[in-house]
């Protein structure tokens, strides 16, 4: 049993950055979507900002890091110009091109999304802190933008664990 | 015994929140429109490759980046310590992520692929 460093640098940048991504989305939206001042105590309410700040800024940081590993260590491999590069590869069955051209044309761009959308969230919740419980229209709005780049990161997630099904990084 | 409560929300403008909220929407503008204009024209394409290995998507990315963080920067150094109308940066904000995210959708960008 063996795994490359080129499959060891996908494996981080899908399976443990991205993943961890999209897992930890269940429990930033959770955590937004309950901060109203109806249905928490003051204690309460500090006890899960702290959680939800940590949890924010951990996503923020996780996305980064899955959207440069991905563009500039993993993403070379999959292009290069060589008929044995995956690109290549997907590009010489018209079975699988649309792998390319719809799939990593989307992932490759879309992708980069999620950082931002998720940066801005963090930063809102950590400048706002309890007082966003009582601010309606910007806890919407902050949902919107994380609700955003979860899509643009699932998008991109699901994208590449097709592709590299189909046309592994080795 | 003391009486605790939830901090005003009046408390602390919404300035900055507006700040970051648009410059997140301009970072991701950003993205969409350099992604259909490099399909669209090969001079652009070729502007934004800055590291052949990665290619154009070197330079799409980073300057969407690039964008944000100096966009949230210069639009906090406006609306520190202001309250503006959220209602309407929400608009924008979301209207310009609406753009980042068509702009990258290939059905959408390819409609303006060079022949």
């Amino acid at each position: 049993m063996s795994i490359s460093p080129r499959e060891s640098w996908t494996v981080l940048h899908g399976m443990i950055f991205g993943a961890a991504f999209l897992v930890a989305f269940a429990g930033g939206l959770a955590g937004l979507y309950s901060l109203r001042p109806q249905w928490v105590t003051v204690e309460g309410l500090k006890e899960r900002l702290t959680r939800l700040k940590v949890g924010l800024w951990g996503m923020a940081l996780i996305a980064w890091a899955t959207v440069f590993t991905g563009t500039f260590i993993v993403y070379p491999w999959y292009r290069a110009q060589d008929p044995t590069s995956a690109r290549s590869i997907l590009l010489a069955d018209p079975s699988t091109a649309e792998w390319h051209k719809f799939g990593m044309e989307w992932k490759e761009h879309v992708g980069w999304l999620a950082p931002i959308a998720a940066t801005v969230v963090a930063f809102a919740v950590t400048y706002y802190g309890p007082a966003l419980a009582k601010k309606v229209g910007e806890r919407r709005a902050l949902l919107v933008f994380f609700i955003i780049a979860f899509v643009a990161a699932g998008a991109a997630g699901v994208l590449g664990a097709f592709i590299n099904k189909v046309a592994p990084v080795r | 015994m003391a009486t605790q409560s939830i901090p005003q929300a009046e408390d602390k403008p919404n300035g900055p929140v507006a700040a970051a909220l648009i410059a997140g929407g301009l970072g991701a503008a950003t993205i969409g429109l350099l992604t259909t204009l490099a399909e669209a024209s090969e001079a652009i394409k070729n502007a934004l490759n800055w590291h052949n290995p990665v290619g154009p998507l070197t330079g799409k990315s980073l300057v969407g980046v690039i964008v944000f963080f100096v966009s949230w920067l210069m639009l906090y150094l406006v609306f520190r310590g202001k309250n503006v109308n959220f209602a309407r940066v929400t608009a924008i904000a979301l209207i310009l992520l609406a753009i980042g995210l068509v702009g990258t959708f290939p059905p959408f960008f390819e409609i303006f692929a060079a022949e």
